[in-house]
């Protein structure tokens, strides 16, 4: 019994206006384990995370359970208590450590203050562990790290001293919540190496909170699927990964090895050329963001763009859609250049592009229904009204798989995933050639974007539509798109057959990228590093 | 950082500039006319014309303006038109008198206002919030005079304690001086108080739904070094514009307090001028009530400007 | 149903005093005048007499019955913040949302007009007009409304700006939206709650104001009854211990006080702040 180091006991959370997040979860954490928590958006994982430091986070509080930590139960003694054990004993790593990090403090001094605060260490202590640390986690200059201000490092250095901050005392337990959620692909398999080694070397616990199986495979000796506040299994990773018992994990594991067999819309393609961008470049007022972009999308075929942010992607989408108007060069659509701007477009060339966006939440206007939201582009470029109107939004509806009284129901009483499916039904209302769709996956749960996927696959085969898919996951572009073409600093790195790309790629930085999308075998991240 | 600074001082001389235009466009360009108003009844044609030549209003608005501005930077704010004196003898004292009362109060409420804000924040939710929130309330809700006649009434009529009118002069003593406008003074300090504590605690509190806030929590610190050494110093700078804006408050609002207690200040004399039309007062007060505005709020942008780390501490350089 | 008995059942005690001072004062600003006992000019008494039987606020300086003085204040001066107030609200809105959907010169030529307008007190601004054309009601209405609207439309502005940059507003632009379908069916519905509780502190600041430039005299002028000039009449009454001057005051104090409480209220619990349950 004395290896366990925490214990949380049929924990109950739940917001001040009285509804339960957590229902009675239990689990323990050994000495020297790192425990992955994992489910979707809404399954309490960050909850208990906090909730294992006796914390509520905004509204919410702890009705009950026992968390056992250090021979109390933090869950039922003195705030006294409870902050002699923070952050000495356990500590925590937030998601955005730009945001952890006060603006107003040198790094060094948010660092060393919890150790001095707990009367842990001298000064001088503090200061050469934090040093040591830096040195660990494979910060650049360790000595002088400390003296910068926050906005001074760079994203992925930033979250490493958020972990150097959340060792200042040596507690016993880590809590870390989506540590590396935040950063680029090939930013985030470095920090998660030095990560993991950095908690092994000093033998620390440690709690690891995230909804990517993949990243949690290679950190977690053992982990629990969580889902809508209950502990759905839990087991050792491999046996997770291997032999799920629950429905809900294997559906979890699938997800992440799904491919959506044949390339799609066979039949549409015609080979005709529907979109051309001629040496593209844009500025967002002087500074150049995409230079010299050339691409030829085909009617009916979905070609994805890929890159890391500021890579320009999503830029290039704007230049599409006329948000933009390009420095220099030109867009051809169907045969004929397309005006700058979508002021000059006229209402035939505005229904036949049509964008969906990545955050559903601001897509869809608060104040109109869902029948107000998709009817209105029926109106305009169908002239559709009255009953014919009403009619067609029902359609429009039962095609994206919504129940028809969603019609009357404001944005706010949709989940994510309805939201972006409202948000597809008002782009298909126009009745579009091309439909740009921009991260439209990335704010979504995983089973629900891979619903998203699924809809968007099968509406290209029922209509023909093309697709410009922008995007930062490769898992993503592997499942739908027929040709990739990779971005880097505002410049097509490569294009190629999306199969192709993957089994070949041909240039550095694309092999980079493929190098480092999380894949669930645990032993992947030690191959990477040691890949030549 | 200083380039911004000094973008901003610049800014602060060219706003001054377009108030000048705004007070000369709005009393002399607005249809009122002036020598009619000043004449009233007896107005024959003549009159109004040798008044019009005499005021110089007769000439175009712009030369005459050119002529206003110039001799203003110089320090000539004309003569008074009932009076015949020069406006800057008349106003100068009266200025300075505004300041002092304006000083004696800030000086008192500002701090107090401040860590009392701070204080809410800290305790929210807590007794001494919402006593505090409720006072505070009720304080920016009640009108200067109505204030200022009830401190008269209980201070005053029927204690005896302080005098009800504030009566200064030149060459009083500094004790009889306080004496006099303490009043006045503690009027001004229950509504500027009220309008910063309100203020300051929204604004810590508004910091207080930042990340790092919950990271400093986390950290096992306690409740009051959260707000003091992680909240606070990151809403300085609004605190600091809350702050200018309320001595800004003070400067203009006087006018009210001025008026209950019958003080020889600008306001009052403001108010005085426009009672009797007499333009180039009207000018000069505005311009100046208006310069101590502008250069206020230059201040508050400066500061926040100063207080800002990223500005202070640029990327790429180490610290 | 329940939704609303629930949010009812979790107004504060002070909210429920701010609202009921405003349907007390709306009431007021309705029917007072009929209410009054006697006439807003007649002379009923002895000046600066006592609250007797008949008259319970006593007195005025030239014996006219208190509380009829008072509730005919009511219409004027509520009634004066309030066109002030809506015809502010009239001009800042659409401007301050047209500078934020059209942007460019017209938007750059506003809010450098209001910034330098704004840049000169409030008081200040509207002495220099009322030197300039005297006092009269729709000098007082039109002057302060103008002023105010500075406020409205930078708020207006500021919201609608926000509202432009989302996605769904992008949506409807790409979509070739006129602007009157921008303004009326993507922006102004969705910036009305943040307005409607600026209406509330406009209006205080408004009634305060007016109230205040007549207590200096420069207000309302006689032969209307409006309770900051009232209080500017007897404020000598005070120096004999009478309580004259402060029953308009009161009457002031307690309107604001009403529609602070209830905007207060309507603003707070927006704000969620960190490590209250810790």
């Amino acid at each position: 019994m004395s290896d366990k180091i925490l214990r949380i006991r049929n924990l109950r959370v739940s917001t001040d206006s009285g509804t339960e997040l957590l229902h009675g979860v239990s689990l323990d954490l050994e000495q020297g384990e790192i425990l992955g928590l994992i489910g979707e958006s809404g399954a309490g994982k960050s909850t208990i995370g906090l909730a294992a430091m006796g914390y509520g986070r905004g509204g919410c509080r702890i009705t009950g359970g026992e968390v056992l930590l250090a021979g109390r139960d933090l869950a039922d003694c003195s705030r006294q208590d409870r902050e002699a054990v923070r952050g000495a004993r356990i500590a925590y790593v937030a998601q955005s450590a730009a945001a952890a990090f006060n603006p107003a403090h040198r790094l060094e001094k948010q660092i060393i203050e919890a150790p001095l605060y707990h009367g842990l260490m001298t000064e001088t202590e503090a200061r050469a562990w934090m040093v040591e640390l830096f040195t660990a986690l494979g910060l650049p200059e360790p000595e002088s790290f400390g003296r910068r201000f926050p906005h001074q490092v760079s994203g992925g250095q930033l979250q490493r001293a958020m972990v150097a901050m959340a060792m200042a005392c040596k507690p016993d337990i880590l809590v870390l919540d989506e540590p590396t959620t935040a950063l680029d692909v090939t930013t985030q398999i470095e920090v998660l190496r030095l990560l993991r080694d950095t908690i092994r070397k000093y033998g620390r616990s440690a709690l690891y909170i995230t909804h990517d199986l993949a990243v949690i495979a290679q950190v977690a000796d053992r982990l629990v699927v969580l889902r809508h506040g209950q502990e759905i299994e839990t087991g050792p990773t491999q046996q997770i990964l291997t032999a799920p018992r629950e429905e809900y994990t294997r559906r979890l594991v699938s997800e992440r090895q799904a491919s959506l067999s044949a390339p799609a819309g066979a039949a549409h393609k015609t080979g005709r050329e529907l979109l051309r961008l001629n040496r593209v470049d844009a500025t967002y007022g002087k500074v150049p963001v995409i230079s010299e972009i050339e691409l030829s999308v085909k009617q009916g075929e979905t070609v994805a763009i890929v890159g890391e942010s500021g890579s320009g992607k999503s830029t290039l989408a704007r230049v599409v859609a006329g948000l933009l108007p390009p420095s220099q060069g030109a867009v051809m659509f169907d045969g004929a250049a397309l005006p700058p701007s979508y002021r000059k477009r006229g209402k035939d060339l505005l229904r036949r592009i049509q964008l969906i966006y990545q955050l559903p939440d601001v897509a869809l206007n608060p104040r109109q229904t869902v029948g107000e939201t998709i009817g209105r582009p029926l109106t305009r470029f169908q002239g559709l009204t009255g009953r014919a109107n009403r009619a067609e939004v029902l359609r429009l509806l039962e095609q994206i798989g919504l129940p028809a009284e969603m019609a009357d129901r404001l944005p706010d009483a949709l989940s994510g995933g309805q939201k972006q499916r409202v948000c597809i039904a008002r782009a298909l209302a126009a009745k579009p050639d091309l439909i740009i769709c921009d991260e439209v996956t990335s704010a979504l749960d995983p089973l629900v974007a891979e619903d998203i996927l699924r809809l968007l696959r099968r509406l290209q085969d029922e209509l023909g539509i093309t697709y410009l898919f922008i995007t930062h996951d490769l898992s993503v572009v592997k499942r739908l798109a027929d040709r990739t073409v990779v971005m880097q600093k505002g410049r097509i790195v490569e294009e190629a057959e999306t199969d192709r790309l993957f089994e070949a790629p041909g240039q550095i930085y694309t092999r980079k990228l493929l190098a480092s999308v999380p894949q669930l075998d645990p032993g992947w991240l030690d191959q990477v590093l040691t890949a030549p | 950082m200083l380039t911004l600074i000094a973008k901003r001082a610049v800014l602060g001389v060219f706003t001054l500039w377009l108030v000048s235009v705004l007070v000369f466009a709005g009393t002399e360009i607005l249809p009122g006319d002036v020598a009619g108003a000043i004449l009233g009844q007896s107005a024959t044609p003549e009159s109004l014309a040798r008044l019009r030549a005499e005021l110089g209003l007769d000439v175009p608005a712009l030369q005459r303006y050119v002529e206003w501005l110039t001799g203003f930077l110089q320090g000539d704010m004309g003569r008074s038109m009932a009076s015949g004196q020069p406006v800057a003898g008349l106003l100068w004292p009266r200025f300075w008198n505004t300041m002092s009362l304006a000083a004696y109060a800030g000086v008192i409420a500002v701090p107090l206002a401040v860590g009392l804000g701070i204080m809410a924040a800290a305790l929210r939710g807590g007794i001494f919030d919402r006593v505090s929130n409720v006072a505070a309330l009720a304080f920016v809700s009640l009108p200067e005079y109505f204030l200022g006649l009830l401190l008269v009434l209980w201070l005053s009529v029927k204690t005896g304690w302080l005098p009800s009118l504030a009566d200064t002069y030149e060459g009083m003593g500094m004790a009889a001086w306080f004496r006099a406008t303490t009043l006045p003074m503690l009027v001004l300090v229950m509504v500027t108080t009220a309008q910063i504590l309100r203020m300051t605690r929204t604004t810590v509190l508004g910091v207080m739904d930042q990340p790092y806030v919950e990271t400093a929590y986390l950290k096992g610190l306690r409740n009051g070094r959260v707000v003091l050494r992680h909240a606070t110093p990151n809403a300085a700078a609004p605190i600091v514009n809350v702050v200018s804006f309320n001595i800004a408050y003070l400067i203009t609002g006087v006018v009210l307090v001025e008026a209950v207690f019958n003080y020889n200040g600008l306001g009052r004399f403001m108010v005085d001028a426009v009672s009797r039309r007499d333009l180039p007062l009207v000018q000069a007060a505005a311009m100046i009530f208006g310069a101590v505005y502008v250069f206020l709020n230059m201040v508050a942008d400066i500061a926040a400007i100063a207080l800002n780390p990223r500005l202070r501490h640029p990327r790429g350089k180490e610290a | 149903m329940t939704a609303v008995t629930s949010r009812l059942s979790a107004v504060p005690l002070t909210g429920w005093i701010g609202m009921a001072l405003i349907a007390i004062n709306l009431f007021l600003f309705a029917f007072g005048p009929m209410l009054a006992p006697y006439g807003q000019e007649e002379i009923v008494g002895v000046p600066f007499d006592a609250p007797q039987p008949g008259h319970p606020l006593g007195f005025d300086q030239n014996g006219r019955d208190m509380l009829s003085r008072v509730l005919y204040g009511a219409q004027t001066s509520i009634g004066i913040s309030l066109a002030a107030v809506c015809l502010s609200f009239a001009i800042g809105v659409p401007l301050g949302i047209l500078a934020a959907l059209r942007g460019g010169w017209l938007d750059l030529v506003l809010s450098r007009l209001v910034d330098t307008v704004m840049s000169i007190p409030v008081l200040i601004s509207a002495l220099v007009v009322l030197q300039a054309l005297g006092s009269s009601l729709p000098v007082l209405i039109v002057t302060i409304a103008c002023l105010d609207s500075t406020r409205v439309f930078r708020l207006a502005r500021l919201v609608a700006q926000g509202i432009n940059v989302m996605d769904y507003a992008e949506v409807a632009r790409l979509r070739g939206e006129g602007l009157a379908w921008m303004i009326r069916r993507e922006i102004l519905p969705n910036v009305l709650p943040p307005l409607v509780a600026e209406f509330g502190m406009r209006f205080c600041f408004t009634f305060l104001f007016v109230a205040g430039l007549s207590f200096l005299g420069l207000g309302v002028q006689p032969p209307f009854a409006d309770w900051g000039g009232m209080v500017r009449d007897n404020q000598q009454g005070i120096l004999y211990g009478l309580y004259a001057p402060l029953f308009p005051a009161a009457a002031i104090a307690l309107v604001t006080i009403g529609v602070n409480l209830t905007v207060d209220w309507m603003l707070s619990g927006r704000t969620t702040v960190q490590g209250d349950n810790r």
